[in-house]
């Protein structure tokens, strides 16, 4: 039976327990009180036939392929597999396919041997999995409607349930990170073991075209790709973002009249919800070019028009939103105690801001600051259609740049074996930048904590 | 209403003033003369007016943006709502402690050097440790912090904020000081210290203060203003009031009947 089928009849199975549960407590009701209501019993039913049948199919969705794998394998059609992993795991993949769309052609002659032997396997585990699944749908109904007496107390245990399946949904995003972090991990362990750690994080050749077979470590140091990130991500943008976006916060939150408020705000919450990949295009056919001109004009001739600053002003355009909305909270969070004290003493409001509110807010502010800029850095679509590929180090905004996520980009489309120094290198900036934004959002979501605190 | 009880050089009057905020008003023609020689109390139940009423004295309700203010406020004789009134300049002549304490979050010297820096009332930075001494001597409180004048302000109990903040306010020589419940927030013994500098200060400035407490009212005060439901009730020498009170409303207030 199909994965979807059976889903909708367990929930169909545990629809009619609630019915039948509930019309048993009905029942029930008319000879004593109920501790629980007729609808809180329906629902115990339900959850005992559903979670128990659900837990199970992940698990078997998850078991099933490799059991079905173990069987192909141990059968004498799967004698003649070449015994490469890369080439035998093609080979299975393929069978698998025409074994579940038998119009496929196949392209490998030992897929098709294989393929009836699949199918075989897929449909006894499939079945043995309907089986399994309808049978615990049945055997938690049949326990949870037994229970159901005037005395049960259904609605603690539902109660219960409710916080397990919440549970399990903030898991998933959990996991789903610590994964990631995994494989992250798991595929920087491989590239560490080939290019040295040192290389990579203080070399100052990037040029991952052509790697010496000899010495990889010689052509993948990342210092430019990291210089170039901090030049787009944390000076050019940052030179951008920082004044326009704390000005406009304090404009904003201090000087605007609500109607003023009421239509800028939103304005400004827009320019956070355009996507990315029309900045980029704005940053790489309007800004970049422009840039370019501009240096001409003031005498550098080889002006690149994949400049760090075109780059760096858009993506500072892109995070203005982001900075003054952090302002705006870090200045609202300010007792307004503060303010009408400072005013009381016949400050005007500049003097106000800037000696008393921006003095308490700064720690918000900081923090504010350090998220955008772990935002400017992980970055990726502008960087990728407006940054150069060429990784120099420069302090010159007019020259080319590159960045972490330009690269990790670049390394990983197009033709690429994932066993090469190439390709792991983008898992190890990946890594990097994993880090190093980690440890931005930390910092800066202490400082939050710390100054919260101080306004209790 | 009642008149205003006769004071022979008023330092702020006002005249008819009436305080909306939006289509509600708080105030209703109330008219009021506080002088040097003597602390004005306010006092009324909760949602009287009182501190909306304290407010406009210093034009504080310019900070909400649905306040509006009619009549007339005059201080040494000059309206304080005229179109060419400098609010800054008269904030700092008329200057104001709020309920709950609210230093900044600087180091006490910074705190009573504020409003000397702002309006560059210190010639050089001896003159500032002067004045900065000087107010923290008037607030009752230099003793207590002049080894930790670079301690922040916020680290001091609730009392000593309320006297950093009088310190604060004295720093910038204001004629006028309003005090909007100054002790709500504080326990009976740092109360007790307010209370005291407020006899002291008594002459120096023009008081008025705020109060729900009408024991505090009694002690410190020599004229009080009894406000009920945005009008003023009753105004007239302390003891009288407390006393022998003309209206029925005063009376039964002050006897507990309600409040």
């Amino acid at each position: 039976m199909s994965g979807s089928a059976l889903l909708f009849l367990v929930l169909g199975l545990a629809l009619i327990g609630w019915l039948t549960a509930r019309a048993r407590a009905v029942r029930l009701s008319g000879t004593a009180r109920l501790h629980s209501l007729p609808g809180q019993h329906g629902w115990y039913v339900a959850m005992w036939v559903a979670i128990p049948a659900f837990v199970f199919l992940a698990l078997w969705g998850w078991l099933s392929p490799q059991l079905a794998r173990e069987g192909v394998l141990a059968s004498p059609q799967a004698a003649g597999l070449p015994t490469f992993a890369f080439e035998r795991s093609a080979i299975l993949a393929e069978a698998r396919a025409i074994a579940r769309n038998p119009d496929l052609g196949a392209f490998n002659p030992q897929a098709e041997l294989l393929a009836p032997v699949y199918r075989t396997y897929l449909t006894r585990y499939s079945w043995i999995g309907t089986a399994i699944a309808l049978l615990l749908a049945f055997a938690g109904g049949a326990y949870a409607f037994s229970r159901i007496a005037p005395p049960f107390r259904a609605r603690g245990h539902v109660e219960r349930g409710v916080m397990l399946i919440l549970l399990v949904a903030s898991l998933i995003a959990i996991l789903t990170t610590l994964g990631i972090f995994g494989s992250l991990l798991f595929e920087s362990a491989r590239f560490f073991s080939i290019v040295p750690i040192g290389d990579f994080l203080f070399g100052t050749h990037w040029s991952p075209q052509v790697v010496s077979a000899t010495d990889p470590g010689a052509d993948l140091g990342a210092v430019p790709l990291f210089w170039g990130t901090f030049f787009i991500g944390a000076v050019i943008a940052m030179a951008v973002a920082i004044p326009f976006g704390l000005m406009s916060a304090i404009y904003l939150t201090q000087y605007a009249a609500p109607a003023v408020r009421r239509w800028v705000k939103p304005m400004l919450e827009i320019l956070a919800g355009v996507p990315t990949v029309v900045y980029g295009y704005f940053a790489a056919l309007t800004v970049g070019p422009a840039i370019r001109q501009f240096a001409v004009a003031i005498g550098m001739p080889y002006a690149s028009s994949e400049s760090a600053l075109a780059a760096g002003l858009v993506m500072g355009v892109m995070i203005i939103p982001f900075v003054s909305s952090m302002a705006d909270d870090a200045l609202a969070a300010v007792p307004s105690a503060m303010r009408d004290g400072s005013l009381a003493m016949g400050a005007t409001k500049s003097e106000t801001i800037s000696r008393v509110l921006m003095p308490a807010a700064l720690p918000g502010v900081v923090a504010g600051i350090l998220l955008a800029v772990s935002r400017a850095i992980g970055e990726t679509m502008i960087v990728v259609m407006a940054a150069s590929g060429a990784a120099t180090i420069s302090l010159n905004p007019f020259d080319s740049a590159t960045t972490v996520t330009k690269q990790i980009v670049d390394l990983l489309t197009g033709e690429a074996e994932f066993d090469s120094p190439k390709t792991l290198a983008a898992f190890a900036l990946g890594l990097t930048l994993f880090v190093i934004t980690f440890l931005l959002n930390i910092v800066a979501l202490r400082v939050v904590k710390k100054y919260r605190e101080a306004y209790e | 209403m009642h008149a205003p009880a006769p004071t022979a050089s008023p330092k702020m009057s006002a005249r008819h003033v009436n305080v909306f905020y939006g289509r509600k008003q708080a105030i209703d023609d109330v008219s009021i003369d506080v002088d040097m020689e003597n602390v004005t109390a306010f006092i009324g139940p909760s949602g009287c007016g009182k501190s909306t009423f304290l407010r406009t004295l210093n034009r504080m309700n310019d900070t909400i943006a649905t306040a509006r203010v009619d009549g007339e406020i005059r201080l040494d004789g000059e309206d304080i709502y005229a179109s060419d009134m400098d609010v800054v300049q008269l904030r700092a002549r008329v200057g104001m402690v709020f309920q709950k304490p609210n230093p900044f979050p600087k180091s006490i010297y910074e705190n009573v050097a504020y409003g000397p820096r702002i309006h560059g009332l210190a010639a050089s930075k001896a003159d500032l440790d002067r004045i900065v001494e000087q107010s923290l001597t008037r607030a009752g409180l230099w003793g207590e912090v002049k080894d930790r004048l670079n301690d922040s302000g916020t680290a001091l109990s609730g009392g000593q904020q309320q006297r950093l903040c009088i310190a604060r306010a004295i720093a910038v020589d204001p004629e006028v000081i309003l005090m909007d419940e100054p002790c709500s927030a504080l326990d009976p013994i740092a109360t007790a210290k307010i209370e005291e500098l407020i006899h002291e200060l008594r002459g120096k400035y023009a008081i008025v203060i705020v109060t729900h407490n009408m024991q505090q009212a009694a002690r410190v005060s020599q004229r009080t203003a009894f406000f009920h439901l945005g009008t003023l009730v009753e105004y007239g020498v302390t003891s009288e009031i407390f006393t022998n009170p003309r209206q029925e409303r005063t009376k039964d207030y002050i006897t507990g009947r309600y409040g």
